[in-house]
């Protein structure tokens, strides 16, 4: 024996034939603590082990179906009670909307909890040693042959019954396997208790710093700055005016700075003769005339402004910007239509202040130049 | 692995076959004439669900076979035959077709259009009387064609053992299935979405397709389980044969779960009203009841029916939820045609056991004719030994 403790007889054998008998030999035996091991998955090695199916199912089956409850519950809870919004004049507890949800949550937490429960539980995998390890046997039922080992802790063990045991079924080789001298006693260090203080400890620790700082540390002085704001939010109250409203309306008869009335609503034709473009031709009302129109312009005239365009063939053709009747309109009458809007064609007020319309016309004005000329402009 | 290998005997069928087949045709007969004497539109409604039921599970079990030999599936080649007497059921199409066209009238509201209606007279140049037939007859012919040459390739391999037929096979299947896919779909707009023509959904089609597979999956797993238990085949076919056609049905019946509810939750979500009239119309009455009940009888329990791995391999399980199965269907289709019929509420008397009984017998009357002339097991076949050999 030489000082070292018996882990289990080994038996190797060379087909798989051989290795099924052997097992069944063993489950005949009354051998309980026994495993096989073989380089691939033998067919019919449950049956001959008399294995019992696998509990693994009922865990995904569990797993899954508490996912599918906490999906459900916490939907319900966050857009029925906690948050409710009406999204597309639906009830706020909408079912149908979360099933999709419902099923994802169940397949990944069935996938994901089966998988650690199969590791962890069934496999004992922190256990990272183990006798059989590192021994010729392992190297060989890992490569070409096929192996049983029959644990020297089973009530049926005895060196001798074993060994004839192995040689009844016509095993190649019989090797014992002795444990290692660090594996006896061997402990794994996760279950330390040191160890667990010290895990629970960083967690604590973490997340009380994290806590603290995002809580409590922004709200002290000199960190809030930024928070303590005497302005009023949107919807806020305020107590400074009688009605408690925090949001006004504008003074009556004044207007906001940048923002000047149309006068012309309905009549392009005096707009045309009254307005006069305010903006010089320079280069920078030209570089963000530029910008605009290729904006908000170009999608149906074109870059060039001929009409040709992406969205041609989809609306009735826009007309192009290079006829006679566009280059002989004033940049009033431009404005009207870039205000107002004129057949198909929306209003742009809301897309582009007063300044950047001007800036648009003087772009056009000059793509107009580029297909039309002068003779001046040669010189 | 010569095919020389495998044992079989032919064994004759019982006779009680026969005797049960032919007692559930009369019966179904006479309640289906007796119907269409006294109420012959409702009676058409029920023949669009018995004949879709058929097409089912005839052109379902061409499309198995098919997908078999293109897949090249050795599993199921030890009972192949019982798929191919199944698929022999579209011979009989017609049977049940004629006198739905010759009520074509009074069951399709597309073939009278209001002329101020502009959807049904834009709809019209596919929806119309002429067009409609002549897609069911070339739709028809189209697998008859290849039921035909598979069978007879299939048939003929027994005596000859010749393995250029497997290969000519697989060539046919290779473009039956493209062929299923377009026709299958077009015979649902035909005879089901059709009956409520100014509905759309995009998805119809794939939707009766899943019912389809599952339907002509169920059949044939009652005929291989029950002929395999008494041994009609031959020996060698496990459990492993048993769970593989159960995880086929559990897949499908997951399939046509996710198919289903994709169709519902996007007219649920956009709201349409030519989308949701379909669903609103089954809200209605009674109607509510059965519509939820879809839920459980076509999904909820055969999911859990079919969901563990013993009751995959279990042969009194897998035989009642194929069963179950194939109710289920009939009750999908039930549930897709009938609330055109009765708006109010649901409508269920003597009428609507006419055609399942002479849908039951007539199946039964097909398989016992075929395997009268045939064997039971396609033993010419390279794959046969392979197939009794496998093992997951």
């Amino acid at each position: 024996m030489s000082g070292k403790i018996l882990y289990s007889y080994t038996g190797i054998f060379d087909t798989p034939d051989q290795i099924i008998h052997a097992a069944e030999k063993a489950v005949e035996e009354g051998y309980t603590k026994y495993d096989v091991n073989t380089p691939y998955p033998v067919h019919g090695m449950d049956k001959a082990m008399k294995l019992k199916p696998s509990k693994l199912g009922y865990f995904a089956l569990v797993f899954g179906l508490s996912g599918t409850l906490s999906a459900l519950l916490t939907i319900w809870w966050m857009s029925a009670i906690n948050y409710p919004i009406v999204i597309g004049g639906k009830p706020l507890f909408s079912f149908p909307a979360y099933v999709p949800i419902m099923f994802e949550v169940t397949v990944l937490s069935a996938a994901i909890m089966t998988v650690v429960v199969m590791l962890f539980f069934f496999f004992k995998l922190p256990n990272n040693s183990h006798p059989l390890h590192g021994t010729v046997y392992m190297k060989k039922v890992s490569a070409d042959k096929y192996g049983i080992s029959i644990q020297a802790d089973d009530p049926k063990f005895s060196e001798s019954s074993v060994r004839k045991f192995l040689e009844g079924v016509h095993a190649a080789e019989i090797i014992p396997i002795y444990w290692d001298e660090e594996e006896i006693n061997h402990q794994n260090k996760i279950f330390e208790p040191k160890f667990i203080v010290f895990l629970a400890a960083v967690a604590l620790i973490t997340s009380g710093v994290t806590y603290f700082s995002f809580n409590k540390l922004m709200y002290m002085v000199p960190f809030n700055w930024m928070m303590d704001q005497p302005k009023l939010s949107a919807q806020q109250q305020s107590p400074i005016f009688a009605d408690g409203f925090g949001m006004r309306l504008p003074v009556a008869g004044t207007v906001a700075r940048g923002y000047m009335l149309y006068q012309f609503t309905g009549q392009p034709d005096s707009a045309g003769k009254t307005l006069v473009n305010p903006i010089p031709v320079s280069k920078e009302s030209l570089a963000l005339g530029k910008t605009k129109f290729d904006i908000y312009c170009s999608p149906c005239h074109g870059y060039n402004a001929d009409g040709a365009s992406r969205l041609r063939g989809q609306f009735p053709n826009p007309p192009s910007l290079h006829s006679d009747k566009v280059r002989t309109w004033t940049d009033g009458r431009i404005f009207a239509v870039i205000t107002e809007g004129q057949n198909i064609m929306p209003s742009y007020s809301s897309q582009l202040s007063v300044d950047e319309r001007w800036a648009v016309i003087n772009y056009i004005r000059a793509l107009q130049r580029a297909l039309n000329a002068k003779e001046s402009d040669v010189q | 692995m010569s095919s020389s290998s495998v044992e079989y005997h032919k064994k004759e069928l019982p006779s009680k076959v026969r005797t049960i087949g032919t007692t559930l045709f009369a019966a179904g007969l006479i309640i289906v004439a007796l119907g269409y004497v006294t109420d012959p539109v409702r009676s058409a409604y029920n023949n669009i669900v018995g004949l879709t039921f058929l097409i089912s599970v005839g052109v379902g079990s061409l499309f198995l076979l098919a997908l078999e030999y293109v897949a090249g599936a050795v599993w199921s080649t030890p009972f192949r035959r019982v798929t191919e007497f199944l698929a022999a059921n579209i011979y009989i199409i017609p049977l049940l077709a004629i006198p739905l066209l010759l009520n074509v009238n009074t069951v399709f509201h597309w073939t009278h259009p209001e002329s101020a209606d502009k959807t049904m007279i834009n709809k019209a140049p596919y929806l119309n009387v002429t067009f409609f037939i002549v897609r069911v007859v070339v739709f028809w012919l189209l697998w008859l064609g290849f039921y035909y040459f598979i069978s007879r390739n299939s048939v003929k391999q027994d005596t000859s053992h010749d393995q250029s037929l497997s290969k000519l096979n697989i060539k046919l299947s290779t473009i039956f299935i493209p062929i299923f896919a377009i026709t299958i779909s077009f015979a649902a707009i035909d005879w089901l979405m059709s009956l409520s023509p100014k509905w759309f959904s995009t998805i119809f089609g794939v939707y009766y397709f899943s019912g389809t597979v599952l339907a002509a999956l169920a059949a044939g797993t009652i005929f291989i389980v029950l002929l395999n238990e008494k041994g009609y085949f031959v020996k060698g076919l496990s459990s492993d044969h048993y769970y593989s056609l159960g995880a086929l049905l559990f897949a499908f019946t997951n399939f046509w779960a996710y198919i289903a509810f994709s169709q519902y939750l996007l007219i649920w979500y956009a709201n349409l009203p030519e989308e949701t009239i379909w669903f609103i119309a089954r809200w209605q009455g009674s109607w509510k009841f059965i519509s939820i009940g879809l839920v459980f009888v076509h999904f909820v329990i055969p999911y859990f029916g079919l969901l563990s791995q013993p009751s995959k391999m279990n042969p009194k399980r897998l035989l009642a939820m194929s069963g179950w199965l194939l109710f289920a269907h009939y009750y999908d289709l039930y549930w897709m045609t009938m609330p055109n019929y009765g708006k109010d509420g649901v409508v269920l008397g003597w009428i609507e056991l006419g055609f399942p009984l002479l849908i039951a017998g007539l199946i039964m009357l097909v398989f016992n004719f075929k395997a009268k002339s045939q064997n039971l097991v396609p033993i010419g076949d390279p794959k046969l030994k392979r197939g009794i050999d496998f093992r997951l």
